[in-house]
């Protein structure tokens, strides 16, 4: 795809952006254009949940610098369809805009709890209009309730106890919070939320919200009520697809379906990227996905590269997943495959300065670790992770 | 080459770490990772522009003068 003269980006988070400035960097001279449905230009996100929650980071200093590249910014502007056939992205108010390369980074946005929810006090959080929102909702007198507690609510939760708002209840129908990361580093998340005075109800759901205009109060599936005046929903996200029904792009769990060269399966001028893709991973059976910060940097800037070279040039896309999270300033974090090993041992645990090293190994083969305040293991895992050869899987 | 770091800004997770190895270190006690030469040679500019595109926290920056024309 060498020759192409128009390359549109759709979605303008992270992933979109890498994607842009690898164009240039890749040499692409023709036109760009990004098309981005929120009204901002690029932002970080992670410290949606953390700095600007607590208010020690002002939200205009999560803009990415993004007059690196040359292009033309459609933001505020939705892609309503893709045709295909004609090669052209139908946007939200009718406008037409074609293509000869598309990458398609339109992310996910937060799941949505499946039953009726009160319209006041229900926030979910994946913008920074979100932030702001959910900021301006709380004082330390609101009893805030944050349904799941993956990494998203716990920090959540964290910076709310860090604010003063006196009383804030983690639920999850795990055990423990972070389920992916297994029971070793639940356990000391739940500690960590315990100490800060964050209610834990773990093992149990919502089975309904109260309130009629605002929410007053959730009902548990075991009887009990926890009153609450603003509720967080931090249940995980879903892909922003829907705007490529009718495409004829393959889909897998919702999310485009890619080849390992980030390549939409089956389109040779169509490459995704970030939160919204999934493809093959040598050591998995099935195509997965990576909802963290640095895929999508990572998978944008191969993709960009893929979709510029010829196709018997492409280069597979083969990362060591990474993520992490901060919470009461405890540093977590993950490298690789952890939550597919079938045994989890722990080789390093000190209450005392808060650090613990878990690893995980499918049959004797390490699939990844996860540490806390261990930065330095963490990146001998990854190093690790990425000399080793991928088998088959 | 100049490369810019806010260490101020860093929150020590050690991404530069790994996609600059000749750039940047990181010990588990630090608060900020180390820029271990702030003016390299012309050979590690991938591995800067890795460094400041890999740092979610926004501390590293290439020189205004040193950004690559896109
Ligand atoms: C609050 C929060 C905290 C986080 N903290 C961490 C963390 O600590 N560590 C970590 O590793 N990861 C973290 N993440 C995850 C990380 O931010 C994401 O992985 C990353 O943002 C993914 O980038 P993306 O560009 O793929 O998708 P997105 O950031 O979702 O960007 C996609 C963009 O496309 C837009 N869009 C969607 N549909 C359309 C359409 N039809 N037309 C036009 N535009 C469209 C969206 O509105 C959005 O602006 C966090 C995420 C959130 C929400
Ligand atoms: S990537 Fe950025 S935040 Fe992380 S250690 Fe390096 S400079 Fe600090």
């Amino acid at each position: 795809m060498t020759q192409a003269r128009r390359i549109v980006i759709a979605g303008a988070g992270l992933a979109g952006l890498r994607a842009g400035e690898a164009l240039r960097d890749g040499g692409f001279d023709g036109e760009l254009t990004v098309i981005g449905d929120e009204p901002h230009p690029p932002y970080n996100r992670p410290p949606l949940s953390k700095q600007v929650l607590t208010g020690t980071m002002d939200p205009d200093r999560c803009r990415f610098p993004a007059d690196r590249i040359q292009a033309t910014w459609l933001l505020g502007t939705r892609a309503a369809a893709l045709d295909r056939a004609r090669r052209t992205i139908l946007l939200h108010d009718g406008r037409q805009v074609p293509y000869d390369g598309l990458v398609i980074a339109t992310g996910r946005r937060a799941r949505p709890w499946p039953g009726r929810v009160p319209p006041l006090g229900v926030h979910t959080l994946r913008t920074v209009a979100d932030s702001l929102a959910l900021r301006r909702a709380v004082d330390p007198a609101t009893r805030v309730a944050v349904l799941g507690a993956g990494f998203l609510g716990c920090e959540v939760a964290a910076s709310l106890r860090t604010l003063g708002v006196a009383t804030v209840t983690l639920i999850d129908i795990a055990p423990h919070p972070m389920p992916g990361l297994g029971p070793e580093i639940g356990a000391r998340v739940a500690a960590m939320h315990a100490e800060h005075g964050v209610r834990l109800r773990l093992g149990t759901t919502v089975a309904r919200f109260e309130g009629r205009r605002r929410v007053t109060a959730l009902h548990m599936a075991d009887g009990t009520r926890i009153p609450a005046d603003v509720v967080l929903i931090a249940l995980g996200s879903v892909p922003n697809t829907e705007w490529l029904a009718g495409s004829g792009l393959a889909l897998h769990r919702g999310s485009v379906l890619c080849d390992t060269h980030c390549m939409a399966v089956g389109a040779d001028r169509i490459a995704a990227a970030g939160d919204v893709a999934a493809w093959p991973h040598p050591r998995l059976s099935e195509p997965f996905q990576v909802e963290h910060w640095t895929n999508a940097g990572d998978m944008a800037k191969a993709a960009a590269a893929n979709l510029l070279a010829a196709p018997a040039h492409r280069t597979p896309y083969t990362p060591v997943p990474t993520f992490w999270s901060d919470q009461y300033g405890a540093k977590i974090q993950s490298a690789g495959l952890f939550g597919h090993a079938t045994r989890r041992t722990v080789v390093e645990d000190d209450p005392g300065s808060g650090r613990l090293v878990v690893e995980g190994d499918r049959d004797g083969e390490l699939m990844g670790a996860v540490t806390v305040n261990r930065p330095r293991a963490l990146i001998g895992y990854q190093r690790a992770l990425a000399a080793s050869p991928a088998p088959a899987a | 080459m100049r490369i810019e770091f806010d260490a101020a800004l860093c929150d020590a997770h050690g991404q530069c770490v790994i996609v600059a190895p000749e750039l940047f270190d990181l010990g588990d006690d630090d608060d900020a990772a180390t820029l271990l030469d702030p003016q390299p040679g012309e050979r590690l500019r991938g591995q800067a522009q890795a460094a400041a595109d890999a740092c979610p926290a926004a501390a590293i920056a290439l020189a205004a003068a040193d950004k690559l024309p896109r």
